[in-house]
């Protein structure tokens, strides 16, 4: 059964369609960082932040809040988005994405923003990090889950591998990872950099039970997540497949889009398009 | 000139005796006794362990609190990281396994998930120093006070002997704040008391002298004493500063001690680039320039053998102490 009604898709898409928007405005105003994961995620971090997590965007540190975790922090401008449009601070604050000062930082920073639950950036700590929260929420009894979003391009890294076995050990079946499959990383893809195929199977083989989606599919994404939160007595992993630089027409699938920011001509195209999306979404569903 | 030593005497010790006769525990025990009080004292403080429950004695741990206790197996990086994730949740996880593991290889994650971040962790660096003795250079951690120092935020903290062990345990458990407190392997002599005070961030006045300082970190504080003693006898009175909280310095008592003897010598098991000497060199540079010598590891790796052998091989036996004090007598 669909977790959403078809009046609450369109909502979400054109939500994701907004997070995508002010994407594109916080990289081209900080003139540097990465576009095409966050693009990519705009859909994910959209029913997460919309349909899934349970949270205060007026009170962050709410102790019942479900943690969300972003392992890949050089996509924290999604992140930076979805909160915005989200509720926890002003859309015009994106334009601060990497100045001085700003609580924006380059790379997301626990203490500067406390919403962002952990430091991030370098690659392959977040699942370690998420696991221990799902523990201690589980020594405490505690109803709240942790979501964990990572690259796929960071389980190249060892310390990722040594939290999933971790997580399987104990059981810790409030804890979903959730993996950006979009085969690209900074020297191209990564069935040539360092082959990650076959990726569901690692993760079957460390005892996780493992879900797959496409990542740019809403409904998709929030049925598998629903599913991923019913699985008992073991972690979840979903595959979301997605298109990098998902959104944009001449970043869609380029690995060259993985850590540049558009220019302005770049940018004033990629709004228009994504406009015209808008307008296709709200006559179309 | 007004000292900030003036009228600090020196610390009561236990009663100084050869090393055929001196009471020797390992510093890992009071660890061990320390973290399993602290556990009990608050339930939030938990311990885990990297397949090293045994030799960093928190197998006590493990069995008087076992809801309180995680088992990990050999993850060095997973074994900070995590603990960053249950200290964002509320708990005071302390980790323990072998200094050159911990922080040896993980640094990165000490830096971003405790550091950076802010968590309440604290690192149990076990068996850290030459002293480790047979399981040779790959095993033995004489870098770890230079890589944790240099980190924000952290405290470091290198506790002289087993009940000073104990006391630091306590306190860093008390603190909010990431912190790295070393210990190590072998039985060494137990040089404090019960009674003996211990403040992080406090050095501590072990023997009063005015002819040179020895400012001095974790178990050679016992070869200090004996090369104190030894000096004594032809005339050079030496004064011993336990300099156990390594960051944040005492300033202070470094700056006095330097005030009133004209000369310093530092003593740590540890390289001297970088250790607990450069931050008193550091110091003592920008506040007042004051000779000074090094003992330790001099730009050398560890190798096999019997832990006071190494100690004496690598200069940092009371003998070779006496000679760098000389060496910083006749520089002033």
């Amino acid at each position: 059964m669909p977790t959403l009604t078809p009046q609450r898709l369109t909502e979400l898409k054109v939500h994701a369609n907004r997070v995508r928007e002010g994407i594109i405005r916080a990289l081209l105003a900080a003139g540097s960082g990465h576009s095409a994961g966050p693009l990519d995620m705009a859909d994910v971090f959209t029913v997460l932040y919309e349909h899934v997590l349970r949270h205060k965007p007026t009170e962050p540190e709410w102790d019942d809040r479900d943690r969300l975790l972003l392992s890949c922090g050089h996509i924290a401008p999604v992140r930076y988005s979805a909160m915005a449009y989200g509720g926890y601070f002003p859309v015009e604050e994106l334009l601060t994405l990497r100045k001085f000062g700003t609580r924006l930082q380059g790379h997301p920073e626990r203490v500067r923003l406390p919403a962002v639950e952990t430091t991030s950036g370098p690659l392959g700590e977040g699942l370690a990090q998420g696991t221990g929260m799902a523990l201690a929420a589980k020594m405490d009894g505690k109803s709240w889950r942790v979501y964990v979003v990572t690259s796929d391009a960071e389980h190249q890294c060892g310390l990722h591998w040594e939290a999933t076995m971790t997580a399987a050990k104990f059981k810790l079946d409030n804890l979903i990872a959730i993996v950006d499959r979009n085969f690209i990383q900074i020297d191209g893809s990564t069935e040539d950099v360092m082959p990650l195929e076959p990726f569901a199977d690692k993760y079957r083989a460390f005892n996780w039970e493992v879900l797959e989606c496409d990542g740019n599919d809403i409904a998709q994404v929030a049925e598998t997540i629903e599913k991923a939160k019913a699985v008992k007595g073991k972690p979840s992993v979903i595959i979301a497949h997605t298109v990098p630089g998902k959104g944009v027409s001449y970043m869609e699938g380029d690995y060259t889009w993985h850590g540049k920011p558009p220019n302005k001509e770049q940018a004033d195209q990629a709004l228009r398009e994504l406009e015209a999306e808008r307008e296709r979404i709200l006559a179309h569903g | 000139m007004a000292n900030a030593l003036d009228g600090v005497a020196a610390m009561r010790l236990a009663e100084l005796k050869d090393p055929a006769n001196v009471k020797q525990v390992p510093t890992r025990n009071g660890f061990g006794e320390g973290v399993i009080e602290a556990g009990k004292r608050n339930r939030n403080v938990i311990a885990i362990c990297a397949d090293l429950s045994e030799s960093t004695r928190m197998l006590g741990f493990k069995e008087a609190l076992p809801d309180q206790y995680i088992e990990i197996g050999v993850s060095e990086q997973l074994l900070v990281a995590m603990a960053a994730g249950l200290a964002s949740a509320g708990k005071i996880p302390f980790i323990a396994s072998y200094a050159m593991f911990n922080p040896g290889r993980s640094w990165e994650q000490v830096r971003t998930t405790m550091a950076l971040n802010e968590t309440n962790v604290k690192i149990a660096g076990a068996h850290a120093g030459v002293s480790v003795g047979p399981d040779g250079a790959t095993h033995q951690a004489i870098e770890d006070i230079a890589i944790m120092r240099c980190i924000p935020h952290m405290t470091v903290v290198v506790p002289c002997d087993s009940i000073q062990t104990k006391k630091a345990t306590l306190a860093v458990a008390e603190m909010t704040g990431p912190v790295y407190l070393r210990f190590g392997r072998e039985k060494t002599p137990v040089v404090t008391t019960e009674e003996t005070p211990f403040e992080l961030g406090k050095a501590q006045i072990f023997r009063e002298g005015r002819d040179v300082a020895i400012v001095v970190c974790g178990i050679l504080v016992y070869n200090v004493l004996i090369a104190a003693a030894t000096l004594a006898k032809h005339g050079i009175d030496c004064m011993v500063v336990n300099n156990h909280t390594i960051k944040p310095m005492d300033e202070e008592t470094i700056v006095a001690a330097a005030q009133r003897c004209g000369a310093v010598v530092t003593v740590e098991e540890h390289q001297v680039f970088g250790g607990m000497g450069s931050r008193v060199a550091e110091i003592l540079a920008q506040r007042r320039p004051t000779p000074l010598e090094f003992v330790g590891v001099h730009d050398r790796f560890g190798q096999s053998g019997d832990p006071a052998e190494l100690i004496e091989h690598y200069g940092m036996g009371a003998v070779a102490i006496e000679a760098a004090v000389r060496r910083a007598l006749a520089r002033k």
